[in-house]
């Protein structure tokens, strides 16, 4: 069902959306993933959730994204390479999964690994980056209205290439935090490690809250580059909390945001 | 061997190189209209310019080195290499600066003092200015021969630059640039280390001498 957390921008059309990824287990290129996702087994997948829940466990994707659960978000995406998209995403709300399986006091941070799996997966195969991908949230964001669990999007099973068979969207930050093809959930006490920040933490932070004040140290993120809109269409002035500033600024309020970029 | 191949290079008419550097522009001109060039036609457009640019720059730095170790001379060539490159790295700069950067002046120059890629990439270009602009008779006859020669030694620091430049823009380690940057280093040491023309013959004659 349509959600009033989405935008009314329109979305990006399918062959956009799934033809211009950053999914470096299939490649650094961005039609690699296109090239080489469909390869990819998603059928059958397991979610482990463990950790500091009261009912960890493998669970299937039927089991966290039900049928009758799913709903549509169209969302802004950024990427941290200042480019964007829209997409609208199905899924469901990450604070229910949560809820579902019984999140301990003791736990503050939430830890998600993509699936290793270098003979499908032939990105995996160099050491581009420390396989296998992980990214993490802090409780409260992870209990966010506006963070899913996504498995699909314009109303279909999610593309291997966009990170089937289920992936998490935090519209408010950078795409590189919305980890795809999630096997491991775990919840934690500590501050978990994120890939990009490990590989080169001058240039990528775990929070990597869409700031257009707050540029990477190679390029600017005051502005973006919209997909699909044309050879002359020019760039766009990037939002703060890429437009989500009204639901999610009171998340950051009183942290220094050039610190904890 | 060789003499008959620089025989039959001599025969090719400089015009034709002139016209085959300008096929990797109309390839792109095609895929351009005909959707050829995926959802971000933008980024493929700035990409293939500037890596047609640097191949030129590439092959234009390598003639000498190739002239002195093996004796083939493509020298008759170079300046159409060389304007090439040029030709190649004016649309790239102007597909940044409209199309990338939508005409954002201020960004724009925020960003080349502030980005080292940038930096790296548009000192090329202006180093590159001056060579394309006196690549013609008129320029050697006015400025000398010597002068002219000291001048173009400049394209061995635009050429690593142009290299450095793709190098630091991408996230990770990518094998193409770090490829293109060591060929460029090893074309000047080449240049550096071999400093004449190497006769097979006279060393073979050196050798038996001392022997």
């Amino acid at each position: 069902q349509p959600s009033p957390l989405s935008t009314d921008e329109t979305p990006n059309t399918l062959e956009e959306i799934t033809n211009y990824n950053n999914f470096y287990e299939f490649g650094t290129g961005k039609e690699d993933p296109a090239r080489y996702a469909g390869a990819l087994t998603t059928d059958p997948w397991a979610v482990e959730i463990g950790g500091l829940v009261d009912r960890p466990g493998s669970y299937g994707v039927d089991d966290l994204a039900p049928d009758n659960a799913l709903e549509e978000r169209i969302y802004r995406l950024r990427c941290v390479e200042a480019w964007s998209m829209v997409i609208p995403w199905i899924g469901v709300p990450l604070a229910g999964v949560l809820q579902k399986v019984g999140v301990q006091p003791s736990a503050k941070y939430v830890e998600f690994e993509t699936l290793l799996r270098p003979e499908e997966m032939p990105g995996q195969r160099r050491a581009i980056l420390d396989w296998p991908y992980r990214e993490g949230l802090r409780l409260d964001e992870a209990m966010h209205p506006l963070t899913i669990l996504a498995t699909g999007l314009y109303g279909d099973p999610m593309p291997n290439q966009n990170g089937a068979p289920i992936r998490l969207v935090v519209p408010w930050k950078y795409g590189f935090k919305s980890i795809k093809s999630i096997v491991r959930i775990n919840l934690v006490s500590d501050q978990p490690v994120n890939t990009w920040k490990q590989m080169q933490s001058s240039e990528y932070g775990f929070f990597a809250n869409v700031n257009p004040e707050v540029d990477h140290p190679r390029w600017s993120q005051a502005t973006e580059r919209r997909i699909g809109a044309g050879l002359f269409a020019g760039r766009e002035q990037t939002q703060m909390f890429n437009g989500y500033g009204d639901q999610v600024a009171s998340l950051y309020a009183g942290m220094d945001l050039r610190v904890n970029y | 061997m060789i003499r008959s191949l620089n025989e039959a290079l001599r025969r090719i008419p400089v015009p034709l190189v002139w016209l085959a550097g300008a096929i990797p522009f109309a390839l792109l001109l095609w895929d351009t209209l005909t959707g050829g060039l995926g959802v971000e036609p933008i980024r493929e457009i700035e990409h293939r310019l500037g890596r047609t640019a640097l191949y030129f720059l590439v092959a234009s730095i390598g003639v000498t080195p190739l002239l002195r170790l093996t004796g083939i001379s493509l020298m008759r060539f170079r300046r159409a290499l060389g304007v090439l490159c040029f030709a190649y790295a004016v649309p790239h700069v102007l597909a940044w600066v409209v199309m990338d950067m939508g005409l954002l002046w201020g960004q724009m120059a925020r960003d080349i003092v502030k980005r080292p890629y940038l930096l790296f990439g548009m000192l090329s270009f202006v180093l590159l200015l001056p060579l394309a602009l006196s690549s013609n008779d008129w320029s050697i006859r006015s400025l000398g021969g010597k002068a002219w020669r000291n001048l173009h030694k400049a394209v061995y620091v635009a050429a690593p630059l142009a290299a450095l430049h793709w190098l630091w823009a991408v996230k990770v380690n990518e094998p193409a640039p770090l490829f293109w940057l060591v060929a460029i280093l090893s074309l000047l040491g080449l240049r550096l280390v071999v400093r004449r023309r190497l006769n097979l013959q006279t060393l073979f004659r050196g050798s038996k001498k001392q022997a």
